[in-house]
């Protein structure tokens, strides 16, 4: 069809944890520009498996940019060239006809690439059951209006909790750093009422955990909310850094 | 571990640290640029060497002084600790990676440009500040450090590193200044624009006023 592209990919390819993986060049025509990245690779593994070659292995489940799954390094930043959106909310027409473009799993030490381009997140499982939670008694749910709730804290911890844990602050990060995720999950709570009971004990494991994981520390360049697709601002690492450091210095909960 | 050495051994400790000391760092030298700045009253150091003198000779900032050592090699030795710490989240690098679209290339390069402070430190304090307290203390007398500088700064080479020195301090204070803050906590939409201001301005001011130093001695506008 007329305003279709022809395209060299560079995929990384891993038989698995324990193995050293590689580059391996793959050429593909007539890619539509309407397609989604996620879709080019439906394509792409389509044609390897009719040629009998092992498709290449990534993680997607939405595919509408909500669930944080489809990480790819693509041409040296997550999720691509654009700003504000994940890997399947890429579309083809962002490249050009001939393009090579490099696709890599994320790159940290806390996690470890499982095949290709699937890497283990559950170090960010391993943080949120750490602290990330409120704990609440079943029964009835109380009267709304027994727990008031400012408007702007709403909205920022509403903002906070619209990360995806999709990985891409990490990926970003030169240190490798989950700042960017763990001070969402200590935001969402910390500002809402629901959250003080284990406010200060949340902070402190939460980041004990992030620690222990092996990520590295800030240093604030900004890398990951400028990747993040749903655009956390570091305005919530500073409120992490208050938390832990305010807890730390007052709670004797830990 | 006590509850003291686990907060400040952690990542988020370590930021603390980094930011408390560059903090405390950036304000000795506002004291450092104004006291050698009285070079430019070109009175034959006279002023100069009046408060180079109390610097030198007073109970208090040299107790002070003590403090500014120790600020120092905190402020060195963490930031090792913090490159080892980034440094080892990341095994394996990217084959294909664009930085530049997401931050400054000096934001990333804190580690490099503080390597680069370190190495003009040791030169700059063999200079002037090693040998004037060794001659403190082994005679009571100080140098005469106006005739040092004037000495020193007819070098091209030594002018050469004085301003380099200065081009790396201007880069690591302007992304450390506001940064220091964000570390801090110190996130406010009714302050950041006034922080990031107040950096910019002093990243632009000390330095420049370091490096007309040896540039005025060179080209003899100060004697």
């Amino acid at each position: 069809m007329e305003g279709n592209m022809n395209l060299s990919l560079k995929v990384w390819r891993q038989s698995n944890k324990d193995t050293a993986g590689g580059f391996e060049n793959y050429n593909l025509d007539s890619v539509s520009p309407d397609m989604s990245f996620l879709e080019m690779f439906d394509v792409l593994n389509e044609k390897l498996v009719v040629e009998g070659k092992e498709p290449i292995a990534f993680d997607h489940d939405c595919r509408e940019g909500i669930c944080g799954s489809c990480a790819m390094y693509i041409n040296g930043r997550p999720h691509g060239p654009l700003k504000g959106v994940t890997t399947c909310q890429l579309h083809m027409r962002s490249f050009n006809d001939g393009d090579t473009i490099v696709v890599e799993p994320w790159r940290a030490k806390a996690f470890p690439v499982l095949k290709d381009l699937v890497v283990d997140r559950d170090a960010f499982d391993r943080i949120m059951s750490s602290g990330g939670f409120i704990s609440v008694n079943t029964g009835n749910a109380q009267d709304a209006n027994s727990l008031p709730v400012p408007k702007e804290a709403a909205d920022d911890a509403f903002s906070a909790a619209a990360c995806i844990a999709c990985g891409a602050c990490v990926a970003a990060c030169k240190n490798a750093s989950a700042m960017l995720f763990v001070s969402a999950k200590i935001s969402q709570l910390a500002l809402l009422p629901q959250g003080q009971a284990e406010r200060s004990i949340r902070a402190e494991k939460m980041v004990a955990q992030m620690d222990a994981e092996g990520f590295g520390a800030c240093t604030n360049t900004g890398a990951c909310s400028a990747e993040c697709p749903k655009e956390i601002s570091m305005s919530n690492i500073a409120r992490m850094n208050r938390e832990y450091i305010g807890a730390k210095f007052s709670s004797t909960a830990v | 571990m006590s509850w003291f050495s686990q907060t400040l051994t952690s990542s988020i400790g370590k930021k603390l640290l980094m930011a408390l000391t560059g903090l405390f760092l950036i304000t000795f030298l506002v004291i450092h640029a104004g006291i050698n700045a009285m070079i430019f009253y070109n009175d034959g150091g006279e002023t100069f060497t009046h408060w180079g003198h109390f610097m030198g000779t007073n109970p208090i900032i040299r107790t002070l002084e003590i403090g500014l050592v120790a600020g120092f090699l905190i402020h060195i030795i963490d930031g090792l600790l913090l490159w080892k710490t980034n440094n080892d989240a990341r095994p394996v690098n990217y084959a294909v990676n664009n930085p530049s679209a997401n931050s400054t290339w000096y934001s990333r390069s804190m580690g490099l440009l503080g390597t680069l402070l370190l190495i003009f430190l040791v030169i700059h304090t063999a200079h002037f500040w090693i040998p004037n307290r060794s001659n403190q203390f082994a005679t009571g007398e100080e140098l005469n450090l106006y005739q040092m500088m004037l000495d020193l700064f007819k070098n091209i080479w030594v002018v050469l590193i004085y301003v380099a020195g200065c081009f790396s301090l201007y880069w690591h204070l302007l992304h450390g200044f506001a940064s220091a803050f964000q570390t801090l906590g110190w996130n406010h939409v009714k302050y950041n624009r006034f922080v990031s201001l107040i950096g910019v301005t002093y990243s632009i001011v000390i330095p420049l006023l370091f490096a007309l130093m040896p540039i005025s001695i060179y080209f003899g506008w100060v004697q």
